[in-house]
C-alpha cells in the first residue's frame, strides 16, 4: 500500500459525493422507468386527461431542445460566417447538442404512450401538423449533429477515408442543420398556436414561434459558456476564457434584441394591463421577464466579460430565464385553463433528473475518450493559445 | 349529408339512457358509481353533467375544422365527409397534442394501459352509415338528443325556439364556435353558464398554425440561399487576405 495517493484525498472525496449523487438518481429514475412501462402513464405521472403534457414535454423536450441550441448556432458561426477563432468551443458545443437531442428522444419515449411507434410520423403523414414537422426536424437534425460529431470519433480511430468523406458532404450538411434548427426551435413554440383558449393571455402571441427562436439561439450560447465553465472545472483545463468574453457580447445583443421583443409584443397585443392582475401567473411571468433582463447590464461589461465566474453567473441566468419561459408557456400558463392544479409526482421528477445525470456522465465519458477539446488535438498549438491567452488562433 | 347531433337541454331530463346507450356500444363498463363520474373518461365517451335544475350533455363535438385533426403527427385522427371525427388507433403513437389543442376536452386517454389508446366519441359513424340514428338518440326517451343532416339539426333547432321564443335562449352553441361543431346545443340559458367553454374564437383553430407551417417552404428557400452565399462571401474574403499576405 503506497500513501501516494494521500494529498488527493480531498479531490475523491468530491468525486466520490458526486458518484454517489448520480448513482442515487439513477436508482430512482430506474424505479421511475419499471412504474412507468409496468404500471403506465396514470401510474408514474400526475397527468391526466385535462392536463395532457406536464414536465416530460414541458422540461425534458422544450427545455432539452432548446439547450442543445449551441450547436448549430456555433456550427453557423464557424464554418458559415467563418470566424474561425471560435473553433475551441465548436466540438463541445455539438458534442452538448448530440447528447442533448438523443436525450429529448430518449425522454420522448416515457412520455409517449406508445414509445414503440416513435417512427410513425416518418411514414404516416400529416403536413398540417406541427408535431409532424417537428419530429421530422428532430430526426434529421439528430442525424446531422450524428455526422457533425462523428470526425472526432474517426480522429480517435484514425481513419482517414471517413473523414475525407465528411469534408465532401460537410457544408450542406451545416447549412442543412441550420435550418433544420431554424424550423423546429420556432415549431416548438407554433405547437401552442393551436390552444388560444388554453394558453393564458399573458403567454399566448402570435409570434410565439420567433420568440422560440430568438432565445433559443440565446440560451445556446449561454450553454456554452455553462459547460466551458464546467468542463475547465471537471478537466482542470483552460478556461477559453477571452472567446467567451466575445461571445457574452454576442449573447448581450441577442438577449437584448429577446427582451425588447416581448415588451413590444405586450404593446403591440395591449397586454400591459394584465400584468396588474394579482394572480399566481402574473408573478410567474413578471419572474420570468426579471430573469431575462437581470443579466443584460452585466452581459456588455466587459469587467464581467473577462471574470469567468461572474460571466457564469450571468449565463446560468439566462438559462433559469429560459426554463422559466418554456416551463411557463408548457405547464403553468395552461393549469387555469385546464381547470386542475397540477404538480409533477416525484417519479416524473426522478425520471428528469436521471436524464440530466445521463447527460452529464456522457459528456464526461466522451470528452475523456475523444478528442473533443483542442489541447488534444493539437498540443503546441494550444499551448501557445493559452500562454499568450489573446484568444486569437492562428488559422 | 353530414351527420350531427343537437342536444337540447330544455328537454333533457338527466336520466343517462345516453350514457348506458353509449358504453354498450363502446363495450365499457356501466354501473352507478361511473354514472355519477360526470365527466368524460377513456370509460365515458359521453356524460350528462348535472347543474343545478339543469342538464348539459359533455361528448366530442366533431367539429368542423378539427383542432385534433390538424395537431395530429401521424394523422390517426381524420374529419370524414359524413361529417364524424374519427380515430384510427392503429396509428396513434400516444403524443396526446390532441388531448391539448382539443378545445372541449373530448379525446381521453387510457391511462392505466401499458398500450393506451385515445378514446372519444365517434358519432356512430358505423350505425348512421347503416342508416340507424346513433346509440345515444336511440336511447334518449324525451327527444333531447337528435342525430341527422346538420341543416336540418339547425331547422330543427331553430323550430323549437320559434314554437317556444320564451322557453329558450336564442344562440345555438356550436354554430360558429372554433369554425363550427357537427355537435350544435341549445338552452333556456346560454350553454357556457352550463359549463361550456366560453370565448372560443369563431376562427377555426387549425387556421392558426397553418399560418406558421406554410412559411416553411420560404425558409427552406431562402435560407438555403442566404446561407449558401454567406458561407461562399466569408470564405472568399479569407481566401483573398490569404493569397494578399503570400504575395507580400
Amino acid at each position: 500500500m503506497t500513501t501516494l495517493t494521500l494529498p488527493r484525498n480531498g479531490f475523491f472525496a468530491r468525486l466520490t459525493f458526486w458518484k454517489v449523487v448520480f448513482w442515487a438518481l439513477m436508482a430512482a429514475g430506474l424505479y421511475a422507468t419499471f412504474v412507468r412501462f409496468y404500471y403506465g402513464l396514470g401510474a408514474v405521472s400526475n397527468l391526466s386527461d385535462a392536463f395532457p403534457w406536464g414536465i416530460w414535454i414541458g422540461f425534458d423536450v422544450l427545455c432539452g431542445v432548446g439547450l442543445a441550441a449551441g450547436g448549430f448556432t456555433l456550427v453557423a458561426v464557424v464554418h458559415i460566417f467563418n470566424i474561425e477563432r471560435y473553433k475551441p468551443i465548436l466540438r463541445p458545443a455539438v458534442l452538448t447538442a448530440f447528447l442533448g437531442y438523443l436525450l429529448v428522444i430518449f425522454a420522448l419515449m416515457f412520455d409517449l404512450g406508445r414509445p414503440d411507434r416513435i417512427w410513425h410520423p416518418l411514414i404516416m403523414w400529416n403536413p398540417h401538423s406541427v408535431m409532424f414537422e417537428v419530429g421530422w426536424c428532430v430526426t434529421l437534425y439528430t442525424t446531422v449533429l450524428f455526422l457533425e460529431f462523428s470526425p472526432a470519433v474517426f480522429e480517435k480511430l484514425h481513419w482517414k477515408a471517413p473523414l475525407k468523406a465528411f469534408r465532401m458532404i460537410s457544408v450542406p450538411l451545416m447549412i442543412a442543420g441550420v435550418i433544420l434548427s431554424t424550423l423546429h426551435q420556432s415549431s416548438l413554440g407554433s405547437l401552442f398556436l393551436l390552444v388560444p383558449h388554453k394558453l393564458d393571455k399573458l403567454w399566448y402571441t402570435p409570434y410565439q414561434p420567433i420568440f422560440f427562436y430568438v432565445s433559443a439561439i440565446g440560451v445556446g450560447l449561454a450553454m456554452t459558456i455553462f459547460e466551458s465553465w464546467h468542463s475547465s472545472k471537471a478537466f482542470k483545463r483552460q478556461l477559453e476564457a477571452p472567446l467567451l468574453a466575445s461571445l457574452a457580447s454576442v449573447l448581450a445583443v441577442v438577449q437584448t434584441t429577446y427582451f425588447a421583443m416581448r415588451l413590444m409584443d405586450l404593446q403591440n397585443r395591449h397586454a400591459w394591463g394584465l400584468l396588474t392582475d394579482n394572480r399566481p401567473e402574473t408573478a410567474l411571468f413578471l419572474l420570468e421577464l426579471a430573469l431575462i433582463a437581470l443579466p443584460l447590464p452585466f452581459l456588455f461589461q466587459k469587467r464581467v466579460q473577462s471574470n469567468p465566474r461572474l460571466l457564469y453567473w450571468a449565463a446560468l441566468c439566462v438559462i433559469f430565464g429560459f426554463i422559466t419561459n418554456r416551463l411557463n408557456v408548457s405547464v403553468t400558463g395552461i393549469e387555469r385553463a385546464s381547470g386542475v392544479a397540477y404538480i409533477p409526482k416525484w417519479t416524473e421528477v426522478a425520471v428528469t433528473m436521471a436524464i440530466i445525470a445521463l447527460g452529464f456522465a456522457l459528456f464526461r465519458l466522451a470528452a475523456r475518450h475523444l478528442p473533443v477539446f483542442e489541447e488534444e488535438e493539437d498540443k503546441e498549438e494550444t499551448k501557445a493559445y493559452s500562454q499568450n491567452r489573446i484568444g486569437l488562433k492562428v488559422a | 349529408m353530414a351527420y350531427a347531433i343537437l342536444f337540447d337541454s330544455t328537454k333533457c331530463v338527466g336520466c343517462k339512457s345516453c350514457e348506458s346507450a353509449c358504453a354498450e356500444k363502446w363495450n365499457n363498463p356501466y354501473d352507478d358509481k361511473i354514472a355519477a363520474e360526470e365527466k368524460l373518461s377513456a370509460h365515458k365517451l359521453t356524460t350528462i353533467q348535472t347543474k343545478g335544475e339543469k342538464y348539459v350533455r359533455r361528448m366530442c363535438m366533431h367539429c368542423l375544422e378539427p383542432a385534433c385533426v390538424s395537431a395530429c403527427p401521424v394523422g390517426a385522427l381524420q374529419k370524414t365527409a359524413q361529417g364524424p371525427v374519427v380515430y384510427d388507433a392503429d396509428k396513434c403513437m400516444g403524443c396526446r397534442y390532441c388531448m391539448t389543442a382539443c378545445a372541449f376536452g373530448a379525446p381521453t386517454y387510457e391511462w392505466q394501459a401499458r398500450a393506451p389508446k385515445v378514446a372519444k366519441c365517434n358519432m356512430c359513424i358505423e350505425r348512421q352509415t347503416a342508416g340507424k340514428p346513433t346509440a345515444c338518440t336511440e336511447a334518449c326517451p324525451n327527444e333531447a338528443t337528435m342525430c341527422g343532416d346538420r341543416d336540418a339539426m339547425i331547422a330543427l333547432a331553430r323550430k323549437r325556439m320559434a314554437e317556444n321564443p320564451k322557453g329558450y335562449n336564442p344562440k345555438i352553441y356550436g354554430m360558429d364556435e372554433v369554425g363550427g361543431t357537427s355537435v350544435l346545443m341549445i338552452s333556456d340559458v346560454p350553454l357556457e353558464s352550463l359549463g361550456m367553454p366560453a370565448n372560443l374564437p369563431t376562427e377555426a383553430l387549425p387556421g392558426l398554425t397553418w399560418r406558421a407551417l406554410e412559411t416553411i417552404p420560404s425558409v427552406v428557400s431562402v435560407g438555403s440561399v442566404l446561407l449558401s452565399g454567406i458561407y461562399w462571401f466569408t470564405h472568399r474574403r479569407a481566401e483573398v487576405a490569404k493569397a494578399e499576405r503570400s504575395s507580400l
